[in-house]
């Protein structure tokens, strides 16, 4: 506004010009004030009732969850194709669906009971759940790898854009046919979990339980700072161990797993309030089903063949292709992982909110995208940071600066991180080619 | 130079023609509300892909906030109306007001910013937002009551149908206005973003608007917009002349900026940024220069859309539907204005018309399951749009474009217009 297009150029009177830092340091200042109002209100929320705001926490951390599954495979394809695959939601939504079927009307959460009778009932439901959540990912990741054969694929050497409407057109027909009659209809349907639902608070659970979580976490935390010990002295088996899944699963599974339980099991109190939080069997399952596959992604990305492909191919596609690699299967496993993951989310959401819709796929599926880029698309650890912030920012918002404004403050935070951090927490500065 | 940025005669024929010919078939009876509201609707979406075609194909910006701005100006506008007719000027008065008052802060802000260097971009986004704080507070608290009575006296003067059109005039272009300001406001720090970036911080303003516009009621206080409910009564004053005026108004704007060397210079970052940086271009003021026009027309385009309809509900505006704009101005071919207004008509026939009519009785639910097939054929046949780069004469570039090969392999080169795209 008010100046040209073109500068003009700089001949005659040379304008004296003044070194413009302090009116930097003025609107940091404002954006600073910003910040305090947040850190206010929320702090006064923590000061009036902390029960309240540690068990919103706590929720934040169970959609954080769902949000990382479905965050993962907006991240791996990105990071590949560089599509923002707008009909990945709906792989979701259909994740929901087939498992929605096989529990409500196939029973399949059951089937150890037909074929061993006696069997204890937490057993069952252990085995039948996973089965539940294997079958729905292998149905979700077909899905994805058909979508990617038959749509994207033809699209590779056309511009972006083209493929960019595809995943939009994708994203409509599975919505709208998903809502057709005679395939899931267009209604709220309640979901009902393959196993029930049991809320525990502080005294219900066994003292040694919780030690014995502090255990594994303290060893899993020993090993990690021996490991990279050892290795900072040069020791490259260390090294190798540092990242081996299980020591990662550990780490994150015991560590959210023994906060989580000291926060509902030990009586904490505060000026004579005891702070009486609770949480689900739903949540520890989400939590570790959750942390689970990303440990399992972690390790197929960072140690097989496959996921070398897989970063050769993110790297320049090209190349990648001169040295051998089959980049069209690299593609196709990518999606079928991502759509994998996608699904299991689905199980996860539908069995935490008890619902599933045909239009359930649009918002966490954004949500969850904004988590990538939060965390820097094309990162995995990126990817489950960003999924915690954004529940986390989710449900604070939700619970205290306005409820009807929950997303608008979600999408807020994508823009605000977006201006101070370009690429996210853990993403790569782009490389600029000239 | 001057004989190319006349009209040609044909063009003056085929669009008296046009309005000639629609006039009379409503004014006769031939064409009922329902296909005078698909035209008038074609017309609205066809200004609104225009504005985005500007912004992502002659631009390179890849946008999906085209219908936040096209929202924005539909509620301004409707809520100055609104008003109005209940014998309130302050919406006219805080808009035309506010408005100006803050073009004027923004000319004085711009130059005093100048004479600094090293001025980061947040800080001066910090400053242009002061500054359109400042200039509405001082219209809601000093204008309204020093202006509002002036309106009504001077307006009450005329004849009530004189009156009315000007004071539609004033609402079309208070809420495109507003819709201007609040692009420039949003595209000074997220213009220097590129990429898919833009894309996504555009699509979070979208959702943004959409859900600012479900709790106009309890957070903003505009109670009669209604929320979530729907705002109703708006009078309906969008009659065929408006809405043919507004659509050869942004053709023509469109047109002649892009023939213009301001145009050039936003043909040439999209073409490649760095190379029209090194040849003395501000990029930056190119981008938020067709970034804010492309949001006038969307804001525009929300005027004549709410007095067409007379209810606006924040589920039209949602970010679903902000895709419409992008299909058309992809299905048209990028950067072929040609293209996006044939298609943006064709669009909304397709949609609203042709699906519900050939579609028998007992599948109207199909309809949103035949057209995202139709969207998927269409781009696997033809990708890069029904037009191409085609153009009818009037709206060609008087010197064809180079052939720029970064347009068909922009995915293989991480090069130039389509680093937009996602």
């Amino acid at each position: 506004m008010g100046q040209t297009v073109f500068r003009p150029a700089q001949t005659g009177v040379m304008l004296k010009r003044r070194n413009g830092i302090w009116l930097n340091r003025f609107s940091q200042g404002l954006f600073v004030l910003l910040g305090l109002l947040v850190v206010y209100v929320l702090g006064r929320a923590f000061f009036q009732n902390p029960s309240v705001f540690v068990q919103q926490v706590l929720n934040g951390l169970q959609l954080g969850f769902i949000y990382a599954l479905i965050a993962l495979g907006y991240t791996m394809i990105y990071g590949i194709v560089k599509l923002i695959n707008f009909a990945h939601g709906d792989v979701f939504m259909v994740g929901a669906f087939t498992s929605f079927y096989a529990v409500a009307t196939l029973d399949l959460h059951r089937w150890p009971a037909w074929i061993f009778t006696g069997i204890s009932d937490g057993v069952m439901m252990l085995i039948g759940t996973v089965t539940v959540i294997i079958l729905t990912m292998a149905v979700s990741a077909t899905l994805a790898v058909v979508m990617e054969r038959f749509a994207y694929r033809p699209l590779r050497n056309k511009p972006r854009i083209a493929a960019l409407i595809t995943a939009i057109g994708i994203s409509f027909f599975v919505e709208y046919f998903g809502a057709l009659p005679f395939v899931f209809t267009n209604n709220y349907i309640t979901y009902p979990r393959p196993f029930e639902l049991s809320v525990f608070s502080a005294g219900m659970i066994a003292p040694w339980i919780i030690v014995a979580v502090w255990v594994f976490f303290v060893i899993s935390v020993i090993a990690y700072v021996w490991l990279t010990y050892l290795s900072r002295k040069g020791n490259v088996q260390a090294q190798t161990w540092k990242r081996h899944p299980l020591l990662q699963f550990g780490l994150l599974f015991f560590g959210f797993m023994a906060v989580v339980l000291t926060l509902t099991g030990v009586e904490i109190q505060t000026g004579g309030k005891v702070w009486d939080l609770s949480a689900s069997n739903v949540t520890l399952v989400i939590m570790g089903g959750s942390i689970l596959l990303q440990v399992l992604l972690q390790y197929v990305v960072s140690h097989t063949r496959l996921g070398k492909a897989m970063r050769a191919a993110a790297y320049d596609k090209a190349v990648a292709r001169l040295m051998g690699i089959n980049v069209d299967g690299v593609i196709t496993a990518t999606f079928a992982l991502g759509g994998g993951l996608a699904g299991a989310a689905g199980v996860l959401y539908a069995t935490a909110f008890k619902q599933v819709h045909h239009l359930m796929g649009i918002i966490p599926g954004l949500k969850a995208f904004v988590a990538a880029v939060v965390g820097g698309i094309g990162s995995i650890p990126g990817a489950f940071v960003g999924s915690l912030i954004m529940g986390q920012t989710e449900v604070l918002a939700a619970g205290f600066i306005s409820t009807p404004m929950r997303d608008a403050v979600a999408f807020s935070l994508l823009i605000v991180v977006l201006l101070v951090w370009p690429q996210g927490i853990f993403g790569e500065p782009p490389a600029e080619k000239v | 130079m001057l004989k190319r940025m006349k009209p040609s005669v044909a063009f003056i024929t085929v669009g008296l023609v046009v309005f000639v010919v629609v006039q009379v078939l409503l004014s006769v009876g031939l064409l009922n509300n329902y296909w005078r509201g698909i035209i008038f609707w074609g017309a609205a979406i066809t200004m609104v892909s225009l504005g985005l075609n500007l912004i992502y194909g002659f631009n390179g910006q890849f946008s999906l906030g085209q219908y936040g701005f096209y929202a924005i100006g539909a509620y301004a506008s409707a809520d100055v109306t609104w008003r109005w007719v209940r014998g309130d000027p302050s919406g006219l008065v805080v808009v035309l007001a506010g408005t100006l008052l803050a073009l004027g802060l923004y000319v004085l802000l711009s130059a005093f910013l100048r004479r600094f260097y090293g001025v980061t971009v947040m800080t001066r986004f910090a400053f242009y937002v002061l500054a359109t704080i400042l200039a509405f507070a001082i219209a809601v608290t000093v204008a309204v009551p020093l202006l509002g009575p002036v309106f009504t006296a001077v307006l009450g003067v005329l004849p009530a149908v004189v009156s009315q059109q000007i004071v539609f005039l004033l609402a079309l272009l208070g809420g495109a206005a507003l819709a201007g300001i609040a692009s420039f406001l949003f595209g000074i720090p997220v213009l220097e973003l590129g990429s898919d970036y833009f894309g996504i911080a555009t699509l979070g303003f979208t959702i943004i608007i959409k859900v600012l516009l479900d709790n106009t009621d309890t957070i903003l206080p505009f109670p009669e917009m209604k929320g979530a409910r729907g705002m109703i009564g708006i009078p309906q004053w969008t009659t065929w002349p408006w809405v043919f005026a507004s659509l050869l108004l942004v053709i023509v704007v469109m047109r002649n900026l892009l023939h213009s060397s301001v145009g050039r210079a936003i043909v040439s970052v999209r073409e490649d940024e760095r190379a029209a940086e090194l040849v003395g271009i501000d990029v930056t003021n190119a981008k938020i220069l067709a970034f804010v026009v492309g949001s006038v027309f969307a804001g525009l385009a929300g005027g004549i859309r709410a007095h067409d309809l007379a209810f606006l509900h924040p589920q039209s505006f949602n970010f679903i539907q902000s895709f419409n704009p992008l299909i058309i101005v992809v299905f048209g071919g990028l950067s072929s204005m040609t293209g996006t207004i044939v298609t943006g008509f064709f669009w909304i026939l397709l949609l609203e018309g042709i699906l519900r009519l050939v579609l028998p009785t007992g599948f109207e639910t199909w309809r949103l399951v035949v057209y995202p097939l139709i969207l998927l054929l269409m781009m696997l046949l033809r990708p890069e749009g029904v037009f191409g780069r085609y153009e009818i004469p009037f709206l060609r570039r008087a010197a064809p474009p180079l052939p720029s090969k970064a347009d068909n392999d922009g995915a293989a080169k991480g090069g130039v217009p389509q680093e937009g795209a996602a």
